[in-house]
């Protein structure tokens, strides 16, 4: 079992590095390595040792939000993750990176979409404490 | 140095992360094989251009259904993005094992590099996907190629990780019964029993299981609606901050406007002439040949796609003025210069009756963002082989 896992393992790690010559193959990409692997290197270690403290640290700071008879952890964590998930994927056109090459593809420029995320974000946020609202009256008339 | 962590999260777990990794095991393969896809559709033109045995068995593209391509890399893109709270989820799942020491079994220590691969992989192909899709180059390195080895890179990890963890993840799944723990309210929730991943000192529970993976659902259905409007053009506005929401009034999206070809403009003017060969037409003696009209989507291999009906001349009728009357295929040129400025075109690609020198889209002349004088439409052709302002073609015997 042993020896079935280790080849399995070593050749994995082979189709891997087989992957990269992919990149020997070609002269003109030869430049690109470096940056190739610091973005790859710097994925991984800007997630596990950045993002996940950052988000770790910042749903740890909920706990400082005063007891409520509905707490309020849930309704304030999922609008911030709604905006944190939304400001990392649709990032290049909310802070307006890359617009050039935008305008030569589309026609268009990034202009909207800074207010657009907002207006998302005040939205979730707004159903949220509305939900909450709602949930604080629906016990206070419960007798809760 | 030892880093001493104190893991808080009552729900983590191997039943937790399982069934994200289910998920996963579901959903990635059709990424990885759209994608893969992706590099047969661009027929002879295919980039990164040599990738030894890493592709798919190749086929001529088909013609058919003229969908094709807008399902195939409207789902790469659009799973892609919408499994990204999935992925962040799986990993926040199995965080604890990241921080712990390197193993001293030089086996165990390789398939911890695997993960490497596995993870740095997944990370790098949402990164560069997601900047490409929104045309964000500040990475400075090929797409194509970075995003063709990254993938590659990612499968053998991939395939690695699910052959060695298939057997945990079947038993843990076994171990929850998943309607109990959709009926488990966050008063009655508790910890996973003792495992590496269960955090043996954890805090009151703030979220239920049930609550997390609709906190996980949440953000996937969050990101298709956000999404789809790029691919669907009835819902093209619901895309608020995709480049591809946004069209010009009254028109659907280009993909390379007419400014950054860099075209002069005298160069699509009144002198302008098909070169066929042996035959070159101008703009008033192809509108005067019989036009036909063919509805078909502009596919973009950034996944974001439009139907339109264009009217033009059929590509074998061009096909017989030139002379070749059973054309193996056609080199279509543009007056555009640059690596897009080409495309070879197959022989069932050259005779679908829909196949189209186009003129006309929605009953109107072409403007110059989408091609005029002429432009290429092909059924299920990646729209960026469509060629633009077309100068000549030239039809193989």
């Amino acid at each position: 079992m042993r020896g079935v896992k280790a080849v399995g393992i070593v050749a994995c790690l082979a189709l891997g590095a087989y992957a990269t010559t992919i990149i020997l193959r070609d002269p003109t990409l030869h430049p690109s390595i470096l940056g190739m692997l610091i973005w790859f290197a710097g994925a991984l270690l800007l997630h596990d040792l950045v993002l996940f403290p950052l988000y770790a640290a910042a749903d740890r700071a909920l706990t400082l939000l005063p007891p409520t008879r509905v707490p309020l952890v849930n309704h304030v964590r999922l609008p911030v993750l709604g905006a944190a998930l939304t400001f990392l994927v649709f990032l290049p056109g909310i802070i307006r990176q890359g617009e050039p090459v935008v305008r030569g593809a589309t026609g268009l420029d990034q202009e909207p979409f800074l207010a657009r995320w907002l207006w998302l974000c005040a939205a979730m946020a707004g159903v949220s404490a509305l939900v909450w609202i709602v949930r604080v009256t629906r016990r206070s008339a419960a007798g809760g | 140095m030892r880093i001493r962590i104190r893991w808080r999260s009552p729900i983590r777990g191997p039943w937790l992360t399982s069934v994200f990794g289910l998920v996963l095991l579901c959903a990635l393969p059709v990424v990885i094989v759209t994608g893969l896809l992706d590099w047969v559709a661009y027929g002879s033109q295919p980039i990164p251009p040599d990738v030894g045995f890493l592709h798919l068995p190749t086929f001529d593209w088909p013609t058919r259904p003229a969908w094709l391509f807008r399902l195939t890399q409207g789902l790469h893109v659009g799973l892609g993005i919408v499994l990204v709270p999935v992925v962040l989820a799986k990993l926040w799942s199995v965080i604890p094992r990241l921080f712990t020491a390197l193993p001293r079994d030089p086996l165990k220590a390789l398939e911890r590099l695997s993960l490497v691969m596995l993870v740095g992989g997944i990370l790098f192909e949402i990164v560069t996907g997601l900047l490409n899709i929104q045309y964000d180059y500040v990475f400075g390195f090929s797409f194509y190629a970075a995003h063709y080895v990254g993938a590659w890179v990612f499968i053998a990890g991939f395939v690695l990780h699910v052959a060695l963890k298939l057997p945990t993840m079947v038993r843990s799944l076994r171990s929850r019964s998943l309607r109990a723990e959709l009926r488990t309210p966050l008063a009655e929730t508790r910890s996973e029993p003792p495992h590496e991943l269960v955090a043996p000192d954890p805090d009151p529970p703030t979220m239920s299981r049930r609550g997390a993976l609709a906190v996980v659902g949440g953000g996937v259905v969050l990101l298709a609606g956000l999404t789809v409007g790029q691919t669907v053009d009835a819902l093209r506005p619901t895309a608020l901050l995709l480049p591809r929401g946004r069209t010009a009034p009254d028109d659907f999206p280009v993909n390379r406007t007419f400014a950054a070809s860099g075209i002069a403009d005298d160069a699509v003017g009144a002198d302008w002439r098909l070169d066929l060969g042996a035959v070159r037409l101008s703009r008033a003696e192809l509108a005067a040949l019989p036009q036909h009209t063919a509805d078909l989507p502009i596919s973009c291999v950034e996944g974001w796609s439009t139907q339109q009906r264009w009217t033009g001349v059929r590509l074998r009728d061009l096909a017989a003025i030139a002379g070749v009357e059973q054309p193996s295929g056609a080199a279509v040129a543009s007056v555009e210069e640059g690596p897009f400025a080409r495309a070879a075109l197959t022989r069932d690609q050259v005779l679908h009756p829909d196949s189209l020198l186009a003129l006309q889209v929605n009953g109107a002349d072409l403007s110059r963002d989408h091609g005029f004088p002429a432009r290429v439409i092909v059924p299920a052709l990646p729209g960026v082989h469509c060629t633009k302002w077309v100068a000549a073609i030239g039809f193989a015997p």
